[in-house]
């Protein structure tokens, strides 16, 4: 069971307390009528799917509820870092700073 | 007092005899022994029969790494487990014990004839035989199969006993209490650290236990021990954990420990779980979890009597048992001489030393020559003799350039064996652990860890004592360094140790054809050196496809003895080395683990939970029978003596219609949205146009995920301007909230709004019928009911039978309805004070399956029966609820995407049987002319369907391409009696114009 | 008719062994109180509990009546247990906030004795030690398979608030992980 840093709660919580929620920075469009059909369809099902660095979304949800962003390798499983909801996705260096 | 017996040696205590019974036979061991020493103790080695071959089995080992020696335990009372390694149980008085795998006795097995048969029992076998024909396999391989599958006898009653569980968190966890565990406990408790200190053994020490000869400190062994167990006891900081094994190592230091707490007691206490499995988050890991010693391979090498040689000393040393009277020792590392001094200094006829290597050290050439060993050095073992023990072995020279010589037979009653140590890496591996091939010591040792975890001792490769110490006292203080505590690492000294050195050997040369020898690699699998050259001849390269194909290293040892030989003798046969043939992956757990364990507390009333509403012990008291709902429990039908499901139902149907029913719809998931913007916020998420829902009023909201499909519906009432009362379907209600805290917190955060769920605040009750009205008139205060100033559709708030309401007038049945909100601990109070108010006109407590049928009647859809996540608002025929002017909400863009405004999609429709006593199943598929050959294309299925009371008839919902366009013609839907007709409708059946729920 | 009547979700329940006893909380006023920080003083002042604004921190009354418990960034859970009414003192204040009553929602098992710690350590994944989790402390978490609020209100003693459907379940679990705190406190 793995540690996550809740950037909220300012501490490592056992992972039962938290629920994964897909893929980070991927913002709703402001005018979603705006987009062509094939925009749309990327903004809906197309992931990225790396090997390494995945920024991802997950929520604190038997905790303070919040949801955050993270960055997690995942070829380890392990947590580089997680930051708050609505920062900009860390750089490389950012990251590579940060992990553990 | 046995032959087998020394008198005074050892720990076990010599004054306590216990009495347990092996195969129904009555014998008498020590307090202290294991069922293996104790057996061993009266002479017995054989105790179980292999898995594939039926050859008899003796005790290999004197610890979890056993393969042989599983035996069934059972304590009465249902209590019995099978598979037990006799080298870990404790005997007590009283203790059965029998062998396994074997019929009728385990001297008598007439499954050996397999043994007789091996050359059929290859590698490969199952694949190469059970392949055709086709026709064979339910009638003789599967039963065949089945039969042969499983070691032992599965309990056949439930388990009587309770299992504990218990998270936990220290700074340091050391796994092992050898000498570098002990070392590292006690540098990391000096710190002041929390440490917990976990051996799977009874007692602390690990091979300490076994070790007679040299001093730690100044001080005997047994004395150091003694003193550093007492230290550790005595500091509040520092938990012991004995008979806890750490079966897995998970991520970011968590472990998970199965403690055993009474398996090796004579009486049970009350009540006391038996097992307590720890879940551990540790800040820093020490693994010392020693080294496991390889056998050697060779023909015959698993007959009764062949050991591990430390085993043999541990029996010794620690129990005081002698493993025979007149021994033979084969080996490739010098721990096995030491054995076999120790052994001939207790009195046992120590035959001949045979090593493999021909450069014995003179120290130990010296030892043996005072004790009268005969060494042949340079030499191979290439037989046994006996049929169930030993009675001597076949030794050869092997001259300079390999070639093996002239056989001579050397009478023994036991043998050691020792292929050198293996360090036991299987919790670094769970980590990932990377590791590293050591060429010049022939083995595997720790590499880079990717835990906060340190190896020491002989897990790392460290075997000598005081290297063991040292390194274990640096592992501790590092690791209460790291953890935050000032440590630093003691020095110790050790006198009188040996040191031990040996080389990795294949299998032993043989002057015999290798294709006849039955040289063992996995003795619990029953797989050969041979078998293990045949895979690689046949094709299979990696060590994890040999693994497969042999079975090697699949038992429940997991490998512990076979793995590296497996390996040595597969990259022997593949022609590279080692490390590029690879090792397979340790995997969790350690040794074989209850279920019991795992399952911990839940089992029973725990395993799953169930939620009961405040109304619910009033269902149960008035005979409701009930039906699971997401994890709720809900009165499914009120059956009264004498009827069946579908009486009760069609009375409750009856009843409603025409004067009054009551059903608890409290597990409806409720939202409190709040907050100025909160009007704002339901426009966004809900297809429906919320700014002109004036307060007081209600209005049917329609959820569709981002993708345009349906993920929710329920009614809305808005009760201030900035205050919403939102209903969910009852298996939605967490999903909503977690999907509408999403947009809230992150897409629209400027948003003042805030989410509560006030699910459980209120029991709802709801009540139909044309009598509605009139029971609550009376008990209603603060409430103007009329038509006029309370239509369908409205919400307010007021008190009933004397508590705070939420009084909804709404209706799922097409009945004048109203939904009573009462904070939930009135639930049950106002439920009956509402059903003894309403007895007058005959008020009918309804289920589920009732409330299923009077909304289908009106063509009400539940989401998640009627819809299934690929129907959008249009295919459900709710295009109504989307308020047409709002520039976006959640789904709106999907709406247009060509494959969703297909019109031949499919639709939702009413579909009325020829025959009206018809009533179809639901999920029958549906198809256009039943006259086509098959596979027909099926156009659709029956989503909800049942007999309604109301009509006379069955009607039903379905699923249909371009359903509505075909609206009146006939479609076919086969059952498994007969294909039925019918005819496409509208989905209103009943009171189409809505007059009654607006009377 | 005479007025409908309140009936507790885990009426009649407790349980005591020389190691922790479990007892169904009496009934209390609770609310669900949300709002950004420049509400906060005005509602601290009304409530008269200074709202936490620190993780896992829970705040009393002077009469101890009425506690403030941090359970999200702008989210609090406050206790009544003394008769008050927290929401009408809510609705007094002008300041944004959302205040939801959830008296009923939710129900507590006070869970006490020396091995109070250890018995919800049988379901609960945090770090439950003094040091970690002093008396004070509060945090919503885990409790075997479903989610509680512990609240730790003396150096043996712990307050879990769960949902009422849940509160057969919590109670079960605490009663058969009790069996074991008396082995292993």
């Amino acid at each position: 069971m793995l540690l996550i840093r809740c950037p909220y709660c300012a501490a490592e919580r056992p992972e039962v307390e938290f629920v994964y929620a897909g893929e980070a920075h991927i913002a709703r469009p402001s005018d979603p009528s705006a987009l062509t059909d094939e925009q749309w369809k990327n903004h809906l099902f197309i992931r990225t799917n790396p090997r390494g660095a995945h920024f991802e979304r997950w929520r604190h949800l038997h905790g303070c509820g919040r949801f955050f962003n993270a960055v997690r390798d995942t070829v380890t499983d392990k947590f580089a870092m997680t930051y708050r909801a609505g920062l900009p996705r860390p750089t490389a260096s950012e990251i590579k700073e940060a992990r553990p | 007092m046995t032959a087998y017996r020394v008198s005074g040696r050892g720990r076990v205590d010599h004054d306590r005899p216990v009495r347990f019974t092996f195969n129904g036979k009555t014998f008498e061991g020590r307090k202290g022994d294991t069922l293996a020493s104790a057996l061993l103790a009266n002479g017995v080695h054989l105790v179980g029969r292999s898995f594939k071959y039926h050859r008899p089995r003796g005790i290999l080992s004197a610890g979890s790494e056993e393969p042989n020696a599983l035996v069934g335990v059972s304590r009465g009372d249902g209590r019995a487990e099978p598979n037990t390694r006799a080298t870990v149980l404790e005997i007590f008085d009283g203790l059965n014990t029998a062998s396994q795998n074997h019929w009728p006795s385990l001297k008598r097995d007439v499954g050996a004839i397999n043994d007789a048969l091996y050359m059929l029992f290859s590698a490969g076998f199952y694949y190469k035989t059970f392949m055709w024909p086709k026709s064979f396999w339910n009638k003789v391989y599967e039963p065949f199969i089945r039969g042969a599958a499983g070691l032992g006898k599965s309990p056949s009653v439930p388990d009587p006993d309770t299992y504990a569980s218990r998270y936990a968190h220290c700074d340091v966890l050391v796994v092992g209490s050898g000498p570098a565990g002990l070392a590292a406990a006690t540098e990391a408790a000096r710190s002041g650290a929390s440490v917990m200190l976990v051996d799977e053994q009874a007692e602390l020490g690990g091979s300490l236990l076994g070790e007679p000869g040299a001093d730690i400190n100044g001080r005997p062994i047994s004395d150091w021990l003694e003193e550093t167990k007492a230290a550790l006891a005595a500091q509040e900081n520092v938990t012991v954990l004995t008979r806890t094994t750490a079966i897995g190592y998970y991520h970011d230091n968590f472990l998970g420990l199965c403690q055993r707490l009474t398996d090796h007691l004579e009486k049970l206490p009350e009540g006391a779980p038996r097992e307590r499995m720890w879940r551990v988050r540790a800040r820093q890991v020490v693994l010392a979890q020693g080294a496991i010693e390889r056998p050697l391979v060779f023909d015959g090498n698993d007959r009764p009597g062949v050991m591990l040689s430390g085993s043999a000393r541990t029996f010794l040393n620690r129990y005081g048992v002698k493993a025979g009277n007149r021994a033979a020792v084969v080996t490739a590392h010098d721990s096995a001489w030491l054995a076999a001094f120790d052994l001939a200094e207790a009195g046992v006829k120590v035959a001949a030393i045979v090593d493999v290597r021909s450069n014995a050290s003179d120290h130990l050439l010296k030892r043996a020559k005072a004790l009268d060993i005969e060494v042949l050095s340079g030499w191979t073992v290439t037989g046994t003799g006996g049929r169930l023990r030993i009675s001597s072995i076949r030794a050869n020279p092997v001259s300079g350039s390999g070639k093996v010589g002239p056989a001579r037979k050397i009478a023994c009653d036991t043998l050691l064996m020792c292929g050198g140590w293996t360090p036991s890496v299987h919790l670094f591996s769970h980590t990932k652990g990377k590791l590293d091939w050591n060429e010049e010591r022939q083995m595997f040792l720790p590499g880079a860890p990717t835990e906060e975890t340190r190896c020491a001792g002989a897990g790392n490769g460290a075997f000598g004592l005081l290297e063991a110490m040292t390194e274990g006292a640096s592992a501790g203080a590092g690791a209460a360094t790291d953890a935050g505590f000032e440590a630093k690492a003691s020095t110790y000294q050790v006198d009188g140790e040996v040191p031990c050195a040996g080389v990795g050997v294949k299998e032993l040369p043989t002057d015999r054809s290798s294709s006849r020898a039955r040289a063992f690699v996995d003795f619990q699998n029953d797989v050969t050196a041979k078998d293990i050259r045949l895979a690689v001849r046949e094709g299979f390269l990696s060590i994890e496809h040999i693994k497969r194909y042999t079975t090697t290293g699949m038992a429940t040892d997991q490998g512990k003895t076979s793995n590296m030989n497996g390996l040595a003798i597969a990259s022997d046969a593949v022609k590279r080395p080692s490390p590029a043939v690879g090792l397979t992956t340790f995997r969790p757990p350690y040794t074989p683990t209850t279920f019991g364990a795992f399952a911990g507390y839940n089992r029973g009333d725990l395993f799953e939970v169930t939620r009961r509403t405040a109304i619910d012990s009033w269902a149960e008291e008035n005979g409701a029978v009930f039906e699971p709902v997401s994890l709720w429990r809900r009165a499914w039908y009120f059956p009264r003596p004498g009827e069946d499901m579908h009486q009760a139902v069609a009375r409750e149907c009856k009843a409603t219609r025409e004067s009054l029913g009551m059903f608890d719809a409290s597990t409806l998931g409720k939202i409190e949205i709040v907050g100025p913007d909160a009007a704002e916020f339901m426009n966004r998420m809900y297809t429906n146009a919320w700014t002109k829902l004036a307060p007081g009023r209600l209005r049917y909201g329609l959820l569709l995920g981002e993708d345009g499909f349906i993920r929710d519906d329920g009614v809305i009432g808005r009760l201030t301007a900035d205050r919403f009362h939102v209903t969910t379907t009852t298996g939605g209600a967490a999903r909503v909230l977690a999907m509408m805290e999403d947009y809230l917190q992150t897409e629209w955060p400027e948003l003042k709004v805030w989410l509560t769920s006030t699910t459980e605040q209120w029991a709802v009750i709801a009540l139909n019928g044309p009598n509605a009205r009139k029971l609550i008139e009376p008990l209603v205060e603060g409430i103007d009911l009329s038509n006029e100033a309370f239509p369908h559709m409205s919400v307010a708030e007021g008190t009933i039978c004397g508590v705070p309401t939420r009084l909804f007038r709404v209706s799922f049945t097409g009945e004048l309805g109203f939904e009573v909100n009462v904070p939930a601990r009135y639930g049950r109070s106002v439920w009956q004070a509402l059903n003894e108010a309403g007895q007058k006109w005959g008020i009918t407590p309804y289920g589920t399956q009732t409330m299923h049928v009077l909304r289908a009647e009106k063509g009400y859809i539940i989401v998640g029966q009627d819809t299934d996540g690929t129907l959008t608002p249009d295919d459900a025929g709710l295009a109504w609820a989307i308020g047409k002017t709002k520039p976006d909400f959640v789904g709106k863009r999907s709406l247009t995407r060509p494959d969703i405004i297909d019109p031949n999609r499919k639709q939702l429709v009413g579909l009325v049987t020829r025959d009206p006593k018809v009533v179809l199943e639901e999920g029958a598929q549906i198809v256009a002319n039943p006259g086509q050959p098959t596979p027909m294309k099926m156009i659709g299925h029956v989503t909800s369907s049942y007999w309604s009371e109301t009509l006379g008839r069955s009607i039903a919902l379905a699923v249909v391409e371009g359903g509505r366009a075909r609206e009146g013609q006939t479609v076919h839907v086969p059952m498994p009696d007969r294909t039925h007709a019918a005819a496409i409708a509208g989905m209103v059946f009943f009171d189409p114009d809505g007059k009654r729920l607006n009377a | 008719m005479a007025d409908a009547s309140r009936i507790h979700p885990l009426a009649g329940r407790k349980v005591a062994n020389p190691a922790v006893t479990l007892t169904p909380a009496e009934p209390a006023a609770r609310l669900s109180l949300r709002a950004r920080p420049d509400a906060v003083a005005a509602l601290s002042k009304a409530l008269g509990v200074k709202l936490p604004e620190m993780p896992k921190r829970s705040a009393t009354s002077k009469s101890g009546g009425r506690a403030a418990l941090w359970l999200g960034p702008d989210e609090w859970l406050v206790i009544d247990t003394a008769g008050g009414d927290p929401l009408a003192d809510c609705a007094k204040v002008k300041a944004l906030h959302s205040a939801v009553d959830i008296s009923h929602r939710n129900t507590a098992i006070l869970v006490e004795g020396k091995g109070a710690e250890a018995t919800l350590s049988a379901g609960c994944p945090q770090d439950l030690s003094l040091t970690v989790f002093p008396v004070g402390a509060c945090s919503r978490t885990i409790l075997g398979k479903i989610e509680v609020v512990i609240w730790r209100t003396g150096e043996t003693a712990f307050r879990v608030e769960c949902w009422r459907s849940f509160s057969a379940y919590a109670f079960d679990f605490l009663e058969e992980a009790a069996r074991d705190a008396p082995i292993a406190a």
